[in-house]
């Protein structure tokens, strides 16, 4: 077991530097990601804005942030990276950042590829072939096969497959656990009608494509396993940001809703109901913002700040949505507002990466808690 | 506070020790001393124990006086008298009454109680029915007062007393320091639940207090109690915990020595608990952090909910988990606890006392309402009370 851990050290708050990026990227998202603007591209052609994804891209470096800069990038941390998640999840920002700039990109840096330039400054898309629902610690996937004919398998579940030029590809080897950087028109990829409109998933079945190892043995165990663990713990940031967005808008609409001749915000039913989503909220920001500063410093700590933070955050995000949905009445059941893309959102991401009770089942073993004697 | 501050702070405390070693020294001598030094709270004023100083820099000093092994003020003894009473004679008092009532106070010679709640005025604090007429150059007080703890042992109280019925009721309150040792004031333990009797009951009859005694203005009263109730928010916030500290660390260790008693219900429930206590945690590291960059928010509010919460749900559950022990109860006798200890006696015990955390200093649900309006910002109930005289208030 870990043993109780003194956590004194880490540093919950936001810099300066943290927040003028988030700034930056609110400023951004204001213009151009509105609620109406979401809603309108989730059942076009694009789901995702490739437009916005380029001026995140090139307008404010999101994707350079926490990669070194002898690889092309700004030599920041994943707390920066949070930062920027913070604000994609309220505004449910239809783009590739969690695929590409966290679970790609974590995975290349783990294996030292060469492959990093290109990708911390967003010339190429990229992102993880694993199953979204994958978690940390489920061991290595053995969906895809690596041999003389290339790679062969299916991988059903790819967050923003549909629109990455470059997979990182976890395949089985002659001599066990690969990675493998697979350019996307290798590979057969197909959209998959996904719960979460604002990052639908696709299929991707590889049929003798080109092997191209970046990772072999055990880097290529710990590359992905590093990969899934920065994503669950840096999702817990998006999930704070999902809730944050409902509990606004919620407390925003019961202000000017009136029914019985006064605002329904003036109700204490439902003013208490919000109240406990706020207390919700701030443990759930205390345990992203824990969870963001033990990867950026490679605490000891990071698996049970991960396993705290993702089981809470996700917990509260879906919770956050749920309550919103209600408390908007009738017309938070519409397709017309925005909340339902929160609640699917919120959904997926209570799944991806591992559920919380796959997160509380790998505690259990950390913090020496075990269950029944079997 | 820069550096230079710190060292200079630093210099100073080590100069006080110098001059006053804390081995050699009567304990009361050595903390009347500190005081005299501003030393004690060196964010209050230069003469009243501090130096004028930031708050945050208290550490500073506290941290070359425990190097040093200088006795300390047993803040818990005291906390009413540290937390609500202090700040508001500092806000509110005369200079005459910051100079009899602080030093003693600080150092711990005179211990305060506070008389605020009745039987009649829980949450709804403004409605108290306590009465205070004028008598010459005093005040006489009849009334109830209720949840008082360490009424025993104080030698002084904080009371709210209304002295214009006729006004509405936010109008006609008057705050008063109140002599526990006047004949006209009669303390009785009120049991509790627990079988305990932590607090007391108060009873005021023509008890007698000089004018001097007044804190703030004739009919001031609700504004000098917000002084204090605001500070009582402060003072429950607590100092930085390691991870499994409180009552999860207590259930966590009996799950660990019990496997026997294990289930997956209760397995589930624990870890959901777990990661809930630990995110709390980590969310009042966050807000200590907050005050010492000089940027408070209203987080604090937040960890009493969640505290209240969390410890009823895991005292609860490790009373279900003992199973078998979990049927029996250590000792129902009317024990006077000096202090209460949330985690202390058994789980029975534990389990009970939880039950307070969420009524005592501000139910849960007050609590919420606070949030929500102002917080949130929501708009509040429609209010019946506010303007009509106290008087003709239904009761």
């Amino acid at each position: 077991m870990t043993g109780p851990r003194d956590t004194a050290s880490a540093d919950l708050l936001y810099s300066d530097v943290e927040q003028d990026l988030r700034s930056m990227v609110r400023e951004l998202l204001t213009d151009r990601c509105q609620p109406a603007d979401v809603l309108a591209r989730c059942e076009s052609a694009q789901p995702y804005d490739m437009g916005l994804w380029k001026t995140l891209v090139d307008g404010l470096g999101v994707t350079a942030l926490q990669v070194p800069e002898a690889s092309g990038g700004q030599g920041a941390t994943v707390r920066e990276t949070a930062v920027v998640l913070e604000e994609l999840g309220r505004h449910v920002a239809p783009v590739p950042y969690l695929g590409h700039s966290v679970l790609a990109t974590t995975a290349l840096l783990a294996c030292g590829s060469d492959l990093l330039p290109g990708v911390a400054s967003g010339e190429r898309t990229a992102t993880l072939a694993h199953s979204f629902a994958a978690y940390p610690g489920a061991g290595f996937p053995d969906a895809v096969r690596a041999g003389a004919g290339g790679l062969t398998g299916r991988v059903p579940a790819v967050a923003h497959a549909a629109i990455a030029d470059l997979l990182v590809v976890p395949a089985l080897g002659p001599n066990g656990p690969e990675l493998h950087a697979v350019p996307a028109d290798a590979a057969t990829i197909t959209p998959e009608v996904s719960l979460d409109l604002t990052r639908p998933l696709a299929e991707v079945v590889l049929d003798g494509a080109p092997a191209a190892p970046v990772a072999v043995g055990r880097t290529a165990v710990a590359a992905l396993e590093t990969a899934l663990l920065t994503g669950a713990g840096l999702l817990a940031s998006e999930q704070l940001g999902i809730a944050e967005w409902c509990l606004e808008s919620t407390v925003g609409y019961l202000k000017q809703r009136h029914q019985f001749g006064r605002p329904v915000g003036s109700f204490q039913a439902l003013k208490h109901r919000l109240a406990d989503l706020w207390q919700q909220l701030v443990t759930a920001r205390a345990a992203a913002r824990y969870v963001a500063d033990a990867l950026a410093t490679a605490s000891p700590d990071v698996p049970v700040a991960v396993a705290v933070a993702q089981s809470h955050c996700a917990t509260v995000a879906v919770r956050a949505a749920e309550e919103a949905v209600q408390l908007h009445g009738g017309i938070g059941m519409t397709w017309e507002h925005p909340v339902h893309l929160y609640l699917k959102r919120a959904k997926s991401a209570e799944i991806a990466l591992g559920t919380p009770g796959r997160h509380r089942a790998r505690l259990a073993t950390m913090i020496d808690l075990p269950g029944p004697p079997r | 506070m820069s550096t230079d501050q710190a060292a200079e702070l630093r210099e100073r405390t080590r100069k006080f020790l110098a001059a006053h070693d804390p081995a050699a020294t009567d304990r009361l001598e050595f903390l009347r001393a500190r005081f005299d030094a501003g030393l004690a709270w060196i964010h209050f004023p230069e003469g009243l124990g501090g130096l004028g100083l930031p708050r945050p820099s208290q550490s500073v000093v506290d941290a070359e006086l425990r190097a040093a092994g200088a006795p300390d003020n047993q803040p818990r003894r005291i906390g009413i008298g540290l937390g609500m009473a202090a700040p508001t004679i500092l806000r509110h008092g005369t200079d005459e009454q910051k100079r009899r009532f602080l030093r003693p106070l600080w150092t711990g010679e005179e211990a305060w109680c506070q008389l605020f709640s009745e039987p009649g005025a829980g949450s709804d604090l403004a409605s108290v029915a306590t009465r205070a007429r004028r008598d010459g150059d005093d005040w006489l007080l009849t009334g109830q007062k209720v949840w008082t703890s360490s009424a025993h042992n104080a030698r002084w109280a904080i009371l709210l007393a209304r002295t214009d019925p006729d006004l509405p009721k936010h109008q006609g309150m008057t705050y008063f320091i109140c002599d526990m040792t006047d004949p006209g004031v009669e303390v009785r333990p009120l049991r509790q639940i627990t079988g305990e009797a932590e607090f007391n009951e108060v009873f005021l009859t023509e008890a007698r207090i000089p004018d001097s005694y007044r804190l703030g203005g004739v009919g001031e009263g609700w504004k000098v109690a917000q002084t204090t109730l605001m500070n009582e928010r402060v003072a429950i916030g607590g100092g930085p915990l390691p991870r499994e500290a409180g009552m999860v660390g207590v259930v966590a260790r009996n799950w660990r020595e019990r496997p026997e008693l294990r289930t997956g219900d209760l397995h589930d429930r624990l870890l959901r608990l777990w990661v809930e206590w630990e995110a709390l945690r980590l969310a009042g590291q966050r807000l200590r952090q907050q005050l010492a960059s000089g940027a408070p928010g209203p987080e604090g509010s937040a960890m009493k909910l969640g505290f209240a919460r969390l410890s009823q749900e895991l005292s609860s559950l490790e009373v279900e988990f003992l199973a078998e022990d979990g049927l029996r109860y250590d000792d129902w006798a009317p024990r006077r606890p000096d202090r209460v200890d949330f985690t202390g006696r058994e789980a029975g015990y534990r389990y009970l006392r939880a039950k307070g955390n969420s009524i005592e200093g501000g139910t849960s649900e007050i609590l919420r309402n606070i949030i929500a309006e102002r917080v949130l910002g929501l708009p509040s109930e429609p209010r019946v009370d506010k303007d009509i005289p106290w008087k003709d208030l239904p009761r």
